[in-house]
């Protein structure tokens, strides 16, 4: 019988808060974290909300001791990672084999891209700190090197699934005794180039986005990182942890409809939550709360819609989107949603979907509308859907 | 009309890249769309821009798309009907 | 590890594509860079389909099919593309026209083809493919990350069969920037004596190399036995201590590999390292594949191509061989690459 792998620490940065306490404290108060674009010049800047973390570079390069030139998307995730160890307990990680997967789209793009509008000017006059870090692999390798992680190092970029899919494959490895600790989740800063990428694909809403709401017009991008330590059962016992959760279920799918749509009736969707769910040895009656990945896109709300009311028929649980507070974090999505559903269980909580008033016509479940707490939550489910059809689905349960 | 559609057929397959296809291969009434020349709705995205880069005329919703470019013949009049008026 | 390759198929700088002879015609190149030869890809890819396609998207989808007919295997169970760079030419056309343009009127392809699971994506949108799907873009270690994850997979679904790849692209401004950090010769050289005439820097390589792995070994081309990767080692002992440790781990001692395959890249920062694993091996057929690649994140990919058709053919042809052992019979093949000094890999491959 193979190892499950445990929560046993959890980091986050976001639009809504630089810790845990203050994301879970806006969750708590229905404070969104989407405004104006602050962090770069553009010319969408007073057009297009986005979700930005409310901390500069300087502040935390400064707070991490490292250079204020480092990618966003490094410093992001290195300050979230070391929240995620510094609740772990564990005093010393290097101990164990321990790995880090990450997931990222963006990777050091927030300064290529500077670099970039040197380079076209002036070829040999582009500052080379600017482009070294931009590939995915190198914020993995600046955060690994970062806490000391040398046994297992790797990237993920499936689109909006990535930390998903880390947290994934962070799991298996703990599974098949490969590895005794894993951080696990991923990082995303804001760029131009995304911003731009979305607008050109026309799904970004002018207005802060309306997750499952007849009315959406699209989402908000978002930037921030999430992570989890997952560790065995071995390191719980030998470490006295106090684990958090354990992740009961996981399934990767591929919709293979349409490079960026979803299928209508969201195949992929439907498969990945189903697989997940037969993985945990759960019914659909056994979850308790849905972590959608609700963006407010016409297309993905209808879709994800569509396949969770297939799967739970006349019972679809609580469910909601917190991309309605943080905007689409894109590679990060999945790991600081994962963080928000361990601390349901944890806190006994669960989320509202803000800015929900109208029913969307094609199902009948609503999202939930205020944040709840005393709730009996067991079991969550968390989605993350990206682009290339990947469509991946985690549960986590109580322990 | 006649001398704007020829051009908007040069223009498609070129943004479009449809090698496959010359202008003449394109009717003035043919649906772009899912059957006839089988545009997907990543072309819909890309005709948007053609329209804006070439003929400085927006298309804010895309839900306007299907009827807009249903033909190189709707995308005409609505190029006509929408582009700005040519300074004096 | 219990991984089997039942097909697979490379686009490279050599003619290993619409070739099915192993290494029989010899590309030179002079300069830099080596460049991956593209096949006609009439009856391979629709021209509807084409049509968006960049280099490295067009060698996956026709690297994946073939591996794809030659494993007999019409829908994979799941597909895993391993690539340190990803869509730079889409990834760089956009970026441009973003900054040209001053953000105005942006063509929505190209963002949409920049980002890495493009190829695992569209392959799965072609071969219909709902199973399992991702992508590792992890530097050196991007088709070895693969390898690990279809190695899980298989372990739990050994009726599987899995389509794992690896694939990076040169575009000439990817080129121009990384030559800036000194990765690649400065003066221009033959491929064909790189490896003879060492200084510093290496020549910059493409290409794509996709297998159809599964967990049953009937009519297998070989087996994966087992792979290791050593991150960032202090020194060439560490290299060699996690070496000795694996063959262990695998029943085996030096005089048992029969070929010795190593990422030789004639960059005299990192030949050091090489020539130190290869003392190891005095006994086994010692071959280099990196004049005929190229230096690329995924080359390794290649060389589990390269050692694999030697396992297959039970051949060593000439233009890899730096020393031939005199054995007749290929059992045992171990790779040795590294990528940079950074990332370490051995992949040991078995009959």
């Amino acid at each position: 019988m193979k190892s499950k792998a445990y929560a046993a620490g959890l980091g986050v940065i976001s639009a809504i808060g630089k810790d845990l306490a203050e994301n879970l404290e806006a969750l708590k108060n229905h404070q969104a974290g989407i405004g104006p674009i602050t962090l770069f010049e553009s010319i969408h800047k007073n057009k297009l909300p986005v979700g930005e973390v409310k901390v500069t570079n300087e502040k935390l390069a400064s707070s991490l001791k490292l250079p204020t030139t480092l990618t966003r998307t490094a410093l992001l995730g290195i300050h979230a990672v070391k929240e995620a160890i510094q609740s772990s307990g564990i005093p010393e990680l290097r101990k164990w084999r321990c790995g880090i997967i990450s997931g990222t789209t963006v990777g050091g793009m927030d300064k290529s891209e500077q670099y970039y509008e040197t380079f076209m000017r002036n070829e040999d006059s582009a500052p080379l700190h600017q482009i070294k870090n931009h590939e995915c692999g190198k914020i993995t390798e600046l955060i690994a090197s970062h806490f000391q992680i040398q046994d297992f190092i790797s990237t993920i970029n499936t689109a909006c699934s990535s930390s998903a899919n880390s947290i994934m494959l962070g799991s298996k490895l703990i599974a098949n005794d490969q590895l005794d600790i894993v951080i696990a989740g991923g990082t995303d800063a804001l760029t131009r180039f995304t911003l731009n990428g979305f607008n050109s694909l026309m799904i970004l809403d002018s207005e802060p986005c309306r997750p499952f709401d007849e009315t959406r017009k699209g989402l908000n991008l978002g930037e921030g990182a999430g992570y989890i330590v997952l560790v065995s059962e071995k390191v719980l016992e030998q470490e006295k942890v106090r684990p958090l959760a354990i992740v009961s279920g996981y399934a990767n799918t591929n919709d293979a409809f349409h490079q960026t749509a979803s299928s209508p009736e969201g195949r992929g969707s439907f498969s990945a939550m189903k697989s997940a769910l037969e993985m945990a040895n759960l019914m659909p009656t056994d979850i308790d709360y849905i972590n959608l990945h609700g963006t407010g896109t016409q297309n993905n709300d209808s879709s994800e819609g569509i396949a969770v009311e297939r799967l739970f028929g006349e019972n679809v649980p609580k469910a909601s989107s917190t991309k309605s507070f943080t905007g689409h974090t894109l590679g990060a999505s999945g790991g600081i949603e994962a963080v928000y559903s361990i601390a349901s269980i944890q806190s006994k909580v669960v989320y509202p979907n803000l800015r929900f008033n109208h029913q969307m016509s094609e199902i009948k479940f609503a999202p939930l509308k205020s944040f709840q707490k005393g709730v009996e939550v067991n079991h969550v489910m968390s989605n993350s859907f990206g682009f290339g059809g990947n469509c991946s689905s985690l549960t986590f349960s109580s322990c | 009309m006649e001398q704007l559609m020829q051009t908007l057929k040069v223009q498609i397959i070129e943004a479009l890249n449809l090698r496959h296809l010359k202008p003449e291969d394109i009717k003035d009434d043919e649906p772009l769309f899912v059957e006839g020349v089988g545009l997907d709705s990543i072309d819909a995205l890309e005709l948007i821009v053609l329209l804006q880069q070439h003929y400085g005329v927006k298309v804010e919703d895309p839900s306007q798309g299907p009827q807009i470019f249903r033909s190189v013949k709707s995308m005409a009049e609505y190029i006509e009907n929408n582009k700005k008026p040519q300074s004096a | 590890m219990s991984v089997f390759i039942k097909g697979m198929a490379a686009i490279s700088p050599q003619k290993t594509f619409e070739n099915n002879s192993f290494l029989s015609e010899i590309q030179e190149f002079i300069g830099n860079q080596l460049n991956a030869v593209e096949p006609s890809y009439e009856g391979i890819i629709d021209l509807r389909a084409i049509r968006r396609m960049s280099k490295i998207i067009r060698i996956s989808v026709a690297a994946s099919n073939k591996a794809l007919e030659e494993a007999g295997v019409e829908i994979p169970d799941g597909i895993i593309t391993g690539t340190s760079y990803g869509c730079m030419a889409d990834t760089e056309n956009f970026l441009r026209k973003m900054i040209d343009s001053k953000e105005v009127a942006l063509n929505p392809t190209p963002f949409i083809q920049s980002t890495h699971n493009t190829m695992s994506g569209q392959i799965a949108l072609l071969q219909h493919c709902n199973g399992y799907n991702s992508t590792y873009t992890q530097g050196g270690f991007s088709f070895e990350n693969c390898l690990v994850d279809a190695s899980l997979l298989l372990a739990d679904n050994p009726g599987w069969n899995l389509l794992v790849g690896g694939v990076d692209e040169i575009i000439e401004v990817s080129h121009k920037i990384l030559n800036r950090f000194d990765l690649y010769r400065k003066e221009n050289v033959s491929n064909l004596s790189l490896l003879n005439l060492p200084a510093e820097g290496t020549m910059d390589g493409e290409g794509c190399t996709y297998f159809v792995l599964s967990g049953n070994k009937q009519n297998a081309l070989a087996e994966i036995k087992s792979i290791k990767t050593i991150y960032k080692p202090a020194n060439a002992s560490h290299v060699i201590e996690s070496l000795l440790k694996f063959l262990n781990e695998n029943n085996l001692n030096p005089t048992e590999i029969d070929v010795l395959l190593t990422g030789r890249s004639g960059d005299t920062r990192y030949d050091g390292i090489y020539e130190k694993v290869e003392n190891i091996f005095p006994e086994s057929s010692l071959l280099f594949f990196k004049h005929l690649s190229g230096e690329y994140p995924t080359a390794s990919a290649f060389a589990t191509w390269v050692g694999t058709n030697a396992l297959e053919h039970n051949q060593t042809p000439e233009i890899l061989a730096r020393k031939l052992s005199g054995k007749t019979s290929i059992r045992n093949v171990l790779i040795y690459n590294n990528y940079f000094g950074v990332y370490h890999s051995l992949i040991l491959l078995q009959k």
